[in-house]
């Protein structure tokens, strides 16, 4: 090819080349650069958002001279564990936290087993009013809960259950609008052959849920189990409004009293709030696959 | 959704005993939802409404009064209703969009085919899940005005004089603004996994068509990302309108009522001073003023919500 060039050509050529080059160059760093300010911004970002998590561990391991201290050390010098062990004897937080654990835990039993049964009846079944009640049950997870916290007061203060567990668990097996939502778009994507099988193969419609659905929607299921893991250790206001005794306070609750208790020790308020916290990291970050594709399930595709 | 009727096509009568047997199923598996809907949700609804024309409390009988809580809220200085409802509007109008841009701005970030993808996404969402008393009582301790990081911070970069935050009238909301900031996790997890939805395809048109970053951005990115933002703003609306704990916790509804929300006046009206009645009317205007930003933004929605199904028509 190059044999028929005439000097006039192979310089034009070459100078060409030698812009290519440059533009290339030129864009090799404009990308270097990007990369630069794209880590750079995620760098300070992480920062700005871990950082009150280690600033209130900082302050939960030291004395409470080391803490009102300017500029503070983040590493404590001494490291004392004096926050926590006190902390947790102030109140009796251990009751907290069996009482959460209790309630939390029926409901997330409550909701699993519910909701995927009512899901399961609104993906695959058919029956007359389905979508206009399945449209009701969207329009529920829009309504703010204020409207129904009075009168359900009432009534379960008619029940006697004020002052009980009841009231934070009982409503948890009458399913959950956002959770049904996420089952049932979850189903949806399991294939209905799966159905079509088991019917032929001479199952009912319970006979299919339990033993060909639900091994498929166990990771949909741990999802609602972790959401409600996390709204019900979070819940403050439920127990705020339905629990009277500090020997039933839930680990939020008792949090709260707490801060009333020892307002001024903020070392062993950030300690107490760091022991509230740590379920919720550790599940977490065994479950944030499953937390990730649960938001995007509902998120996405709503 | 799926818009099937065959099931109210009879087929050949031999089915229909299976039809049958298929709708008595299909409400036995419903039931809980439904169950739970007439009592926990359309029952207390109708009863909330029907108590919001009386004087009740726990220990006289109930005296009808017609409009006159509903005029009381609106109309007497004292009850600082309409402060709450400011007060909550500010919240909700402020933190809700700047929360989905910079939800957005970070799923953008961290959708640049980054390395250690997991970690960053770890460290942004983690305290959108723990969120709670502990966490409003950490950022009590946050804006501490003498030893608070956030305050030392400002100082160090020559603010002589940084606010008192959740100590100032002016400051108070600012701050659970800020502080909600902290929760963007949520959303921005959608986000990325929306972004990572947008196919490759359309970016690479939008290239031959001599877009740039910004081009690719604005008419490929945004587009296809509008039915996600719209799913946040609604629930982001709706979630900032019933903001409660943050305002009981850290400042309870002060300093002079900056903070006082909505759901807070609620509460106190309900449960503190027993008038049942009156606060079941505030409910209600909560509820209707939460239905009605909803609905317009779900009617504004057509002019800017782009759905992917929209070009086959």
């Amino acid at each position: 090819m190059t044999t028929g060039l005439t000097a006039e050509q192979a310089r034009v050529r070459a100078q060409a080349q030698a812009e290519g080059r440059k533009a290339h160059r030129r864009h090799v760093w404009m990308v270097v650069l990007g990369r630069i300010l794209i880590y750079g911004l995620i760098l300070v970002g992480s920062a700005v958002y871990i950082f009150p998590f280690l600033f209130m561990l900082s302050t939960s391991l030291k004395l409470l001279k080391q803490i009102y201290v300017w500029p503070p050390q983040m590493i404590p010098n001494p490291f004392t564990l004096d926050n926590y062990i006190k902390g947790w004897s102030v109140l009796p937080t251990t009751t907290f936290y069996k009482n959460t654990i209790f309630i939390t835990t029926l409901n997330i039993v409550g909701t699993v087993l519910s909701s995927t049964l009512v899901a399961y009846g609104f993906a695959r079944l058919r029956f007359p009013g389905r979508n206009v009640l399945f449209v009701v049950l969207l329009a529920t997870m829009m309504l703010p809960g204020q409207v129904t916290m009075i009168p359900l007061y009432i009534g379960f203060a008619q029940l006697h259950w004020v002052g009980t567990f009841k009231p934070l668990i009982v409503p948890a097996f009458f399913a959950n609008a956002f959770n049904v939502f996420l089952l049932r778009q979850f189903l949806m994507t399991i294939p209905r052959e799966l159905d079509d099988a088991a019917k032929i193969d001479g199952c009912g419609y319970i006979r299919t849920l339990v033993s060909i659905i639900l091994p498929l929607m166990l990771p949909a299921m741990g999802v609602v189990a972790i959401f409600t893991f996390t709204g019900s250790w979070n819940d403050f206001m439920g127990p705020l409004i339905y629990l009277r005794n500090t020997e039933q306070f839930t680990v939020a609750l008792g949090l709260r009293y707490f801060q009333q208790q020892t307002d001024q020790h903020i070392g062993r308020l950030m300690a107490m709030a760091i022991v509230a916290l740590l379920p919720q990291i550790v599940v977490f970050f065994f479950a944030q696959k499953q937390m990730v594709q649960g938001v995007t399930l509902t998120g996405i595709k709503g | 959704m799926n818009t099937t009727v065959s099931a109210t096509v009879p087929r050949a009568s031999g089915h229909i005993t299976n039809q049958t047997r298929e709708w008595i199923w299909g409400y036995i598996c419903i039931l809980p939802w439904l169950l739970g809907f007439l009592i926990f949700t359309a029952g207390p609804m109708v009863f909330s409404f029907y108590l919001s024309f009386f004087k009740a409390d726990y220990l006289t009988a109930s005296v009808f009064v017609g409009l006159q809580n509903y005029w009381t809220m609106f109309f007497d200085p004292i009850e600082f209703w309409m402060l709450a409802l400011r007060n909550t509007a500010v919240y909700a109008f402020t933190s809700v969009p700047i929360n989905v841009v910079l939800a957005l701005l970070i799923a953008i970030l961290l959708n640049q085919k980054v390395k250690g993808l997991a970690l960053w996404r770890t460290i942004f969402y983690l305290p959108a899940v723990v969120q709670g008393v502990a966490v409003s009582l950490l950022w009590i301790w946050l804006f501490h005005p003498n030893y608070g990081p956030i305050s030392g911070f400002l100082r160090s970069i020559g603010i002589q004089n940084p606010p008192l935050w959740i100590w100032s009238e002016e400051w108070a909301m600012p701050a659970m603004v800020i502080m909600s900031t902290w929760g963007v996790g949520g959303s921005m997890i959608i986000f990325l996994a929306g972004l990572q939805g947008v196919p490759q395809s359309l970016y690479d048109a939008a290239s031959i068509d001599g877009a740039g970053n910004w081009g690719r951005f604005r008419f490929v990115t945004l587009p296809m990302m509008t039915p996600t933002l719209f799913f946040s703003v609604i629930m982001g609306l709706i979630g900032a309108w019933q903001m409660f704990s943050q305002s009981y916790i850290m400042t309870q509804g002060g300093p002079n009522n900056a903070t006082l929300t909505a759901v807070l006046l609620i509460y106190r009206k309900a449960f503190e001073q027993f008038k049942l009645g009156y606060a079941s009317a505030l409910a209600w205007v909560l509820f209707v003023i939460i239905l009605v930003f909803s609905l317009l933004v779900i009617r504004s929605s057509t002019a800017w919500v782009y759905y992917e199904g929209e070009l086959a028509k």
